[in-house]
């Protein structure tokens, strides 16, 4: 393996803005030892800064919304179309970049809902351990759980009105109870840890028992987690407007260019295929980067602050 | 015993081994040279962190993937082991040297049952070669008849978690002699266990290796273990040898300044109160110091220490030491 | 050594009678328990230190734990400074928890790695409201001192630290509040023997100065022989024997402390000649689930007689303050 030799030189006291910088080389020097995990994040990094800036890269803007130009639809991809255009003559390309954008906002509304909720009721039952609390929580939890997820979220967005607001709130609802149980978990085994015990014994209080000392020591699986759902909530998402239940016309999302796709199998194959790409790569790209997070997370041998 | 280092099976010499990590290459062996002769009993002895273990898996190459070895050789029978191609090494392993783990608990397979286990080890030795299975049981019930559990039969059909601590650690030194071998390398076998159980285990693992004539290198952090187990003791500071003598000859007669501040911090049963123990900490292996790696920590220390690395000189009969005060006084 | 053991008056903690069992499940329709304290009666007097010396499963641990308020007692009572708290400490004052901490074994486990030095010490400083807000830090940088640890430590995680310095800093958070009474629970046992030393003088040195009252919990009887002013020795969830270190290791009585005595690895001779001669180590402690009748040493007992196998002898005193739980002296 190509690692460059660095002499370490003797750290006295390191002022605040010196050690952070040392902690950020250090966590990307761990993040890159698995050069799939750049990989990753490259793709992560270009998915989201072409939906950030989606009106000044794409070549037809004005395509995403009400659209229609029946002279050049059907475009097989060429120099001016890269991925072809649809049945209605809109440029695949741009409408993918900007089904980034709903794609990638639901990702990350459902993860903003859902991640604390699903956080703070695995911190209470865990701290709560076998207590009726503990029960009740988990117990809820596990029939969340028990309900196959994709069912769940369609049985939700059905009832509501189908817009992505309410594709939103089935995917947040689905999406808790999987952080309930790891924080459950890991603050169970965290709450017999001899320095929560002194901390109780020292007298000090529930909130900072729950906030200061378990919580801490959570948070590296969260984040690892949160990482790779960023990719499952896109699939989610992209699986709800496949059946309709999304995003809806003309707003570009990516399950709903895939469904539309499929009635023109096989002749105009690029309105699925294109798509349906977006949606690996993307997924791929938050996975990698998933991984390159839990190794950065990960405590070695020979380690130091 | 007095051994000829002519007659040496294992012997490492000016090793290195240093492991690669963000913040450089932590510097960890800095030139060990270690022998142990034929039916010899050797400690050696050292503090956490001060490359005892590393030492030793450096020995049957079962270092981490971020470990190299930038210079140094061990030869095993006058053979590189370093420089052995791999079946060369297995024979070594399964034949030649065996090693009895720090963890009894850790060292066995929760899944499979003793026996099984114990028959792998034998199936795979050289003098399990061929045999039936009948045979192959045959050793095995012997072997642990040999670590004085009872009923073998039973033990044979267990799984580890049925066992208790100290007979784990029984069946781990029972894997180790179940065939022949000719060194065994144990690593603080059982240094989690009570005092009660480890003496039973230390005076199995003394009368057994007697018993066969193997060698032995026992690897401790207890200088009281190393008394009662061994012939001959290296002690090791921070990747260096830094004394060696026979076992007697060391207790009557220390001389390296850390080995003293080890004695002396060791609690005595006499009483007389706790000694002050040695100032500072084992220095950091990305950056040691120059010199003598001791130095920081030591009272002698003088200009010389600082800059020049002392290297381990005879001081009569065998004993070794290295630090120039010590040199210079005799 | 502070004070003689005699001249010692006020008790200041007091043990009754205490029982902690731990229910692990039901055989045949009975509930089965881990009897882990079995029926402890302890008195310690203000300004000793107590030696609690066990091997793992004698329930030396637990009998801390009951007392600090971690496992609620199941029978029996706790008396520290004439109040009765035999309640969890979830119901104490902080009056109590002010007075009555705890060091525990694993340095590791017992700092929070995700705060820095800073943050884990101000936790005591503000719940029981020592230091005012810009108070804080210089009231910090005093513990430091007191530990002798440099102010830049302040900043430090304790991942970075050594395993002696982070035992160092547990010794500041608990000695921050003032306390009147400390339990260490093996506060050096997964330390080196040089560092050890240090961390021994160290609270020795505070133990004098502040005036502490110590139960040192240990399995190191020869590390208790040079601090304890009086030694107890526990297994299987009972007391076997208790008196002034002196008689204790001059004439040791129980027949379980000559072994324990005679399986420690000492450096010298000196230590050899005080060793029980004759004593040779066997069996090992059984599950607190299945406590044999009688003694419940009796199964690992040289001097077995059929008593032992019936009746649990009670605690008597075979001498003045020497008091040993045993048929030989019945």
């Amino acid at each position: 393996m190509n690692i460059s030799v660095q002499s370490k030189q003797e750290v006295p006291a390191l002022s605040f803005s010196v050690r952070v910088k040392s902690g950020v080389k250090k966590n990307w020097y761990k993040f890159s030892r698995n050069k799939l995990s750049v990989v990753g994040l490259i793709i992560v990094l270009i998915i989201v800064f072409s939906a950030i800036f989606a009106p000044l890269i794409v070549p037809y803007p004005h395509h995403a919304g009400k659209f229609v130009d029946y002279a050049n639809a059907g475009t097989a991809p060429c120099a001016e179309y890269w991925f072809g255009t649809d049945n209605f003559g809109r440029d695949i390309f741009s409408r993918i970049i900007f089904a980034f954008r709903g794609a990638l906002y639901m990702a990350a509304l459902v993860l903003a809902i859902a991640v604390p909720i699903g956080v703070f009721l695995g911190l209470i039952a865990g701290y709560y351990q076998g207590t009726f609390l503990d029960t009740v929580i988990m117990r809820v939890t596990d029939i969340f759980l028990s309900v196959p997820p994709l069912l769940l979220a369609l049985a939700i967005a059905a009832v509501l009105k189908p817009n992505l607001t309410n594709a939103m709130i089935a995917v947040t609802v689905m999406w808790w109870p999987w952080y309930t149980r790891l924080v459950y978990g890991m603050a169970t085994s965290t709450r017999n840890e001899y320095f929560v015990k002194a901390s109780e014994l020292i007298g000090a209080g529930r909130l900072h028992i729950i906030f200061r000392e378990i919580l801490p020591n959570c948070l590296s699986p969260i984040f690892t987690k949160m990482a790779l759902d960023v990719g499952w909530v896109i699939l989610i998402g992209a699986s709800l407007s496949f059946v309709g239940l999304g995003e809806q016309p003309p707003t570009p999302a990516l399950g709903q260019m895939v469904s539309d796709g499929t009635r023109y199998m096989p002749d105009l194959w690029w309105m699925t295929v294109f798509p349906s790409l977006a949606i690996a790569v993307t997924i791929l790209g938050f996975n990698l980067m998933g991984d390159g997070i839990r190794d950065m997370m990960a405590k070695g041998e020979y380690d130091r602050e | 015993m007095i051994v000829n280092k002519n007659d040496s099976i294992l012997n490492i010499k000016d090793l290195h081994v240093h492991y690669r990590t963000y913040d450089g290459f932590a510097k960890v062996l800095d030139g060990v040279n270690l022998w142990v002769g034929k039916g010899e009993k050797v400690g050696l002895v050292g503090e956490a962190g001060c490359g005892k273990t590393t030492t030793m898996r450096t020995v049957l190459r079962i270092l981490p993937e971020n470990a190299v070895v930038p210079k140094g050789e061990i030869f095993y029978h006058g053979e590189d082991i370093l420089k052995m191609k791999p079946q060369k090494l297995n024979k070594v392993r399964t034949q030649g040297i065996s090693m009895i783990f720090q963890e009894p608990a850790a060292a066995l397979n929760p899944v499979f049952t003793i026996g099984t286990q114990m028959f792998d080890v034998i199936r795979y030795s050289d003098s399990g070669k061929g045999r039936s299975k009948e045979e192959i049981k045959e050793l095995a019930v012997k072997a642990i008849g040999e670590v004085y559990i009872p009923d073998p039969e039973r033990i044979l059909n267990s799984y580890p978690g049925q066992l208790s601590g100290g007979m784990k650690q029984r069946i781990c030194i029972a894997m180790a002699i179940v065939t022949e071998r000719e060194l065994l390398i144990a690593d603080e076998p059982g240094t989690s266990l009570d005092v009660t159980i480890l003496d039973q285990v230390h005076r199995l693992l003394r009368g057994l290796v007697e018993k066969k004539g193997m060698s032995l290198i026992m690897i401790t952090h207890s200088l009281g273990v190393a008394r009662e187990m061994t012939d001959r003791i290296y002690v090791m500071y921070a990747g260096n040898i830094v004394e060696t003598a026979e076992t007697k000859e060391l207790f009557k007669n220390p001389l390296h300044p850390y080995t003293l501040g080890l004695l002396e911090s060791v609690p005595r049963l006499t009483g007389g109160g706790v000694a002050e123990g040695i100032y500072g900490r084992i220095p950091d292996y990305f950056s040691p110091p120059k010199g003598c790696r001791f130095h920081p920590r030591c009272r002698l220390s003088e200009e010389k220490c600082r800059e020049e690395k002392p290297l381990l000189k005879d001081v009569g009969d065998g004993h070794q030491v290295a630090c120039f005060k010590v040199q210079g006084v005799i | 050594m502070s004070g003689d053991a005699l001249t010692l008056t006020e008790t200041i903690l007091e043990v009754q009678n205490l029982k902690t069992y731990f229910s692990v499940g039901k055989a045949e329709g009975k509930p089965l328990f881990v009897k882990a304290v079995d029926g402890v009666s302890l008195k310690v007097k203000r300004g000793e230190i107590m030696g609690l010396v066990g091997e793992s499963g004698s329930g030396k641990s637990t009998l801390a734990y009951t007392v600090m308020g971690m496992y609620p007692p199941t029978e029996g009572k706790i008396i520290f400074q004439g109040q009765d708290i035999s309640m969890p400490s979830a119901k104490r004052s902080l009056s109590i928890k002010k007075d009555l901490q705890i060091v525990f074994q694993d340095p590791g486990s017992s700092l929070n790695s995700r705060q820095n030095v800073r943050q884990i010490l101000e936790l005591p400083l503000r719940v029981h409201k020592i230091a005012s807000k810009n108070g804080l830090e210089e009231k910090i940088v005093q513990l430091l001192k007191m530990v002798e640890l440099p102010p830049n430590y302040m900043h430090k995680s304790p991942a970075s630290m050594g395993g002696g310095e982070r035992q160092m800093i547990s010794i500041a958070r608990a000695l921050a509040t003032d306390p009147q009474f400390v339990i260490l629970d093996e506060p050096t046992s997964a330390l080196d023997v040089s560092i050890q030393a240090k961390i021994i003088n160290m609270l020795l040195k505070l133990q004098e100065e502040k005036g502490l009252t110590y139960l040192f919990i240990t399995h190191d009887l020869s590390l208790m022989r040079n601090i304890a002013t009086r030694v107890a020795i526990m297994y299987l969830g009972k007391i076997c024997e208790t008196a002034p270190t002196e008689d204790f290791f001059q004439a040791p009585l129980h027949p379980y402390t000559r072994m324990l005595l005679s399986s420690i690895p000492v450096v010298s001779e000196e230590e050899e000649e005080l060793k029980p001669k004759k004593v040779v180590s066997t069996g090992e402690i059984p599950s607190p689930v299945n406590v044999p009748p009688g003694c419940s040493f009796h199964l690992r007992c040289p001097e077995k007689r059929e008593v032992c196998m019936e009746v649990d002898p009670e605690m008597v005193e075979a001498e003045p303050g020497h008091f040993v739980r045993c048929h030989l002296y019945g």
